[in-house]
């Protein structure tokens, strides 16, 4: 299982709550919005990055998750 | 370009000749258009096929040239596009500011229907006159009753586009193209420009150049042809801004041998775009220039992406600090630290191609920006601006 980050440039607002929930893969920008410093997300952060997804309040934090060696 | 003469293509083998021709988009992306058309009619249920008329680029006018002159060939080209993928609508879509293209292009689509040429139906559209509403997913916005901004994808248009169907986006100057291939044939369109980049091309070529104006020329034509073509200089130059303001500044000796394909102008960090080519007199000040257009850009912003609704604004602020105020506060410095920040984060390419813009500028200004930053402004920066923007007249302030 591959897992990876997107961010929805329109529906983010910058509420900042990925940074807080996942600062290992999210920093932000001098305005506040995300920046993904890795877009696969390591396994041992897999819960972090989905519980992030979910928190954010705009849903605008995208996981991706890929069954190993299949493409979309 | 010639005109006249109807397409002895059947519509089933169409998609089969336009690949063969190795057609591609000449709005700026130069996608391979056979291959949009064989995903677009590949996929389920009714098509849309889209002309993409709305001539975004200040500095290029072929579009509009194309649909003043020879309505009837891009009409041509979507009906045959249209049967090709099985489209049963179409749209061409124009700036709704213009309103004389407008009623010339419903009066040419009404002689049409009177004579029943046209088994597709076409409609015209007047989309908002701003920079961001004639790219692809925001005309498909604009279609499906939103505000004329780019949306999120995926889905893209031709898997999912109006009322959710398949839909091929194209510019006008692709299916003029295409129109011409039905009639002509593969070989006929290959017979000009490079085997790699087959076919011709319409360019526009402004600035201190002796005849302004559109010029078609075969794929692979020298940019420094390309200056020839239009009279040559008339004043020493200083820099070409090759594709637009999503393209590059170039300096001139670069630039004068390479040919106009994609991969020639992206090996030498310039970018084809609709196929401007702007001359820079050497009395302009570059970086003035390129401020100029970056706010315009700024202001461009469909104000939906954090990065490039402050990115951009930003960007321009540190530039016009650089062009006009001798760079205090380190402006060479913030503008290297602000581009990787808005590069790559929008839900659409506008706050790349500035940043795109300002790379080149670094590049090919390197020495002037450091002379600014040092001493202030050059006496270039009094000069009358060289690059065009739009008037406030032919603008539109918001998206709908």
């Amino acid at each position: 299982m591959r897992v990876t980050l997107r961010v929805n440039p329109i529906a983010c607002v910058g509420y900042g709550m990925c940074a807080e929930l996942l600062p290992e893969l999210v920093q932000l920008d001098q305005w506040g919005y995300p920046i993904l410093t890795a877009k696969t997300v390591p396994r041992p952060l897999a819960d972090h990055a989905r519980r992030a997804a979910q928190a954010c309040p705009t849903l605008a934090l995208l996981i991706d998750e890929e069954k190993a060696g299949k493409h979309r | 370009m010639p005109a006249g003469g109807r397409s002895r293509v059947r519509p089933a083998r169409l998609i089969d000749v336009v690949e063969a021709s190795g057609l591609t988009g000449r709005g700026g992306a130069g996608f391979p258009s056979g291959r949009k058309m064989r995903s677009v009619a590949a996929g389920p249920g009714g098509k849309v096929v889209v002309a993409n008329g709305a001539e975004g680029e200040p500095a290029s006018l072929k579009d509009r040239l194309l649909l003043t002159r020879l309505p009837h060939l891009v009409l041509d080209g979507i009906t045959l596009a249209a049967q090709a993928v099985g489209a049963r609508e179409a749209y061409l879509c124009v700036h709704g500011t213009e309103y004389g293209l407008l009623d010339r292009l419903e009066a040419a689509v009404g002689q049409r229907l009177a004579a029943g040429l046209d088994p597709v139906p076409i409609e015209v559209v007047g989309l908002p006159a701003r920079y961001v509403s004639s790219e692809q997913s925001s005309i498909v916005h604009y279609l499906n009753g939103g505000p004329g901004v780019p949306t999120f994808s995926p889905p893209r248009p031709h898997d999912r586009g109006v009322d959710g169907k398949p839909t091929l986006v194209h510019n006008v100057e692709t299916l003029a193209h295409l129109a011409l291939i039905a009639r002509y044939g593969d070989g006929w369109f290959r017979s000009a420009g490079l085997p790699s980049a087959p076919g011709s091309m319409l360019v526009t070529v402004s600035g201190a150049v002796a005849w302004p104006g559109v010029y078609e020329i075969e794929m692979g034509t020298p940019v420094g042809q390309v200056v020839t073509l239009a009279g040559g200089p008339v004043e020493p130059l200083q820099a070409l801004l090759v594709g637009g303001y999503f393209g590059g500044w170039l300096q001139v000796q670069t630039a004068w041998p390479v040919p106009m394909t994609h991969p020639g102008l992206k090996a030498v960090g310039g970018a084809m775009g609709a196929g401007i080519v702007v001359a820079l007199p050497a009395s302009c000040c570059p970086l003035a220039e390129t401020a100029r257009v970056v706010r315009y850009l700024a202001e461009e912003t469909a104000g939906q992406c954090g990065p490039c609704m402050f990115g951009l604004p930003a960007l321009a602020d540190a530039l016009g600090h650089l062009a006009y105020s001798g760079g205090r506060d380190g402006a060479i410095e913030q503008i290297t630290v602000q581009i990787p920040v808005i590069e790559g984060r929008g839900a659409c390419r506008h706050p790349d191609g500035a940043t795109q813009l300002v790379r080149s500028m670094l590049r090919a200004f390197g020495e002037d920006a450091r002379r600014h930053e040092r001493r202030g402004a050059c006496a270039g920066v009094v000069r009358p601006p060289v690059l065009p923007l739009p008037g406030d007249e032919e603008r539109d302030w918001d998206f709908r």
